[in-house]
């Protein structure tokens, strides 16, 4: 068997691939996990609503308001192009806002197992 | 021998180096399907970008933004928000919860066999279609590339085929991942070159860039006509055009978390939180490619002109003649490597994908009820597998010589989408999904794209008769679906097919392992580990 690391206090001497951790329910139903799966899903469902919001006002507006869109604002560029680049903005600032998010997620995730586990 | 050609040797011989390299460390399936999960995060964010940055995107749509100006660029933006759905959604639970393919997390709490074959039908699927269009992209490449060196299509067409083969089959997945750390480099370092050169022309001024993308002098039907690339409407403009925009958009955003090869990324990374962050890497690089691609594809409409282009090779050649106008012929030769490069990394990305699901999904656990039956044999079927897969692309693509086969990369996003993406999500996320669902969504998504696309203008059309028979429709009537990218119908189609066989079944043993799924896919117990030589 191969050496493996043992994050979330694992025990090293457990085969890694057959973990015996029956107690999936238990885990399941502690206050601690209900409440990260709600955090998580409370940012992840914002997240999308809006991104996926946003981007598609771009594709309809596109398609259906081109006279608005074609308005120049800076120079020959117009509203169509720059709500476009927006779009990449958009993207990058909803990874970081996550990648934050989730460092606190990986907290709890981390206190959930051990408290299951025992610190070893 | 011409510049390119040596530019493109010294890559291929550089990748089977670090094929022959990454053979001696490969020992096992976690070493074979998942590179041992020991890649760390910037080097997957690489590998990503390098699987995901297609032929079809650095010089398809670098041609689409040259012919029809922002409308182009429309797609430039799908494919980076398309990222959101596969950081937010699907990265982190995969790399818990599964271990070599897409169907390891549908299997997780459903009946293995049904859903595993299901889901191995639909991978092979989107990585045969997308394989396909990379394999007639590069053979035609080169016959324009090396005109008069005596290479054809079909040898090109073989060398390519014959690439990938060794790649996956003695280097697996250490050796592919490489290979596409050095494309998406290479990519990289190319497009921000050819940039540079075309600002230069505009002398760094944005401004005097832009001036010149608003007004394009080119012929349509003989007369000279001068239009605003920056104006919406120019592809994408009448009649179905809007939602034919829109229903591109949803299969970009909704397919690439279900394309099968990016999928796989996932597991080579040590745990979840790694594998959130090769996202944040790829999605840095991708976004920085793709706003590129403005200077690309509009410096091509400015510097060359559509009528050029066209005269010169066609839409796809948009960005290698940018780099010969621009910089001369070393530039040039570079820029084509570069593209070879790239088709290599991502049919070497599909190969193993392909793979991997056919010995691991089908094989194994369909065929033998999960049990390998001698050491090692999973990796030896996956081996096997990456040959026929080789040699069936290669057969196709001739066949294929002269055939348009650009819509069969919008056929794999859309197959992903409709197929994959709904059952994955259901699977995560809906206690009572069950195994009737997930056959039946994969499989109503999966016919759904099919048969809309058989019937939509990019199969059916009446031809003048002096079109090339390049571009001739493979049927002549008119088409019965009236828009080229079915997702806007197809998808609600997989996710009604997934919802409604599985309201009308139960199955009480999926609905109670859904604690241990999501307590595996949120808190990384018991996930694949990365293995320590």
């Amino acid at each position: 068997m191969n050496d493996s690391q043992p994050p979330l206090g694992l025990l090293k001497s457990e085969p890694p691939q057959e973990e015996k951790f029956a107690d999936w329910d238990a885990v399941a139903a502690t206050e601690e996990f209900r409440q990260l799966l709600r955090r998580k899903a409370r940012f992840i469902v914002t997240a999308c609503v809006f991104f996926i919001t946003y981007y598609f006002a771009l594709l309809v507006l596109v398609g259906y308001a081109p006279r608005l869109m074609e308005r120049k604002v800076i120079g020959v560029v117009n509203i169509a192009y720059l709500f476009a680049l927006s779009q990449f903005f958009m993207a990058w600032i909803i990874a970081a806002l996550y990648v934050r998010a989730a460092a606190r997620y990986d907290e709890t995730a981390t206190r959930i197992v051990r408290n299951f586990r025992g610190p070893k | 021998m011409s510049a390119p050609l040596w530019m493109f040797l010294a890559f291929v011989g550089a990748t089977l180096v670090i094929t022959w390299w990454a053979a001696k460390r490969s020992h096992g399936s976690d070493s074979f399907f998942a590179a041992n999960r020991r890649i760390t995060a910037w080097q997957n964010g690489f590998a990503v970008s390098g699987d995901y940055m297609s032929a079809a995107s650095f010089l398809g749509i670098a041609g689409l933004i040259a012919f029809s100006g922002y409308d182009g660029f429309m797609y430039s933006v799908g494919f980076l928000v398309a990222y959101l759905t596969v950081l937010l959604v699907v990265a982190e639970p995969l790399r818990n919860a599964g271990k070599y393919t897409m169907a390891d997390i549908l299997a997780f709490r459903l009946s293995p066999r049904p859903v595993r074959a299901m889901a191995s039908l639909s991978t092979l699927t989107v990585s045969i279609f997308y394989m396909i269009a990379q394999m007639v992209g590069a053979g035609t490449l080169v016959a324009l590339l090396f005109k008069g060196s005596g290479i054809t299509y079909e040898y090109a067409v073989c060398g390519v085929g014959a690439l990938m083969i060794i790649y996956v089959t003695f280097g697996g997945m250490l050796a592919t991942t490489w290979v596409q750390i050095i494309k998406a480099i290479l990519l990289l370092g190319g497009t921000f070159l050819l940039s540079l050169f075309v600002l230069a022309r505009y002398h760094f001024s944005l401004g005097e860039f832009f001036d010149a993308v608003s007004h394009v002098t080119y012929t349509v039907k003989g007369h000279a006509v001068t239009r605003n690339f920056l104006q919406p409407g120019l592809k994408y403009g009448s009649g179905y055009g809007p939602l034919d925009l829109i229903s591109l958009g949803l299969a970009l955003l909704f397919g690439t978390a279900g394309l099968p090869h990016i999928l796989v990324r996932f597991y080579t990374v040590p745990d979840a939180k790694a594998a959130r962050l090769s996202v944040v890497w790829a999605m840095f690089l991708i976004g920085v490619f793709y706003i590129m691609t403005t200077f690309l594809g509009f410096g091509a409409a400015t510097l060359m002109g559509p009528d050029y282009i066209t005269a010169n090779g066609g839409t796809n050649m948009s960005a290698p003649l940018l780099a010969k106008v621009v910089a001369g012929d070393v530039f040039f030769a570079f820029i084509c490597a570069v593209a070879f490069a790239t088709i290599l990394a991502v049919v070497a990305g599909l190969t193993i994908s392909a793979s991997t699901s056919f010995a691991h999904d089908i094989w194994t656990n369909v065929i033998h009820k999960g049990v390998e039956r001698s050491k090692n044999e999973e990796v030896k079927v996956a081996r096997l597998t990456a040959l026929v897969v080789g040699v069936v692309s290669i057969a196709l693509a001739i066949v294929l010589k002269n055939a348009n086969v650009a819509f069969l990369v919008g056929l794999a996003f859309a197959v992903a989408a409709s197929a994959n993406l709904p059952v994955i999500l259901l699977s995560l996320f809906w206690r009572r999904f069950n195994t009737a669902g997930a056959v039946a969504g994969l499989a109503t998504g999966l016919a759904a794209s099919i048969i809309l696309i058989l019937i939509s203008p990019s199969i059916m059309g009446i031809d003048a008769a002096d079109v090339k028979p390049a571009l001739r429709h493979f049927i002549q009537s008119p088409a019965i679906f009236p828009l080229s990218n079915p997702g806007i119908v197809s998808i609600p189609l997989g996710f009604i097919g997934a919802v409604l066989a599985c309201l009308l079944t139960r199955e009480p043993a999926a609905e109670a392992k859904f604690a241990e799924l999501k307590v595996r896919a949120h808190t990384g117990i018991g996930a694949e580990k990365a293995i320590i030589h």
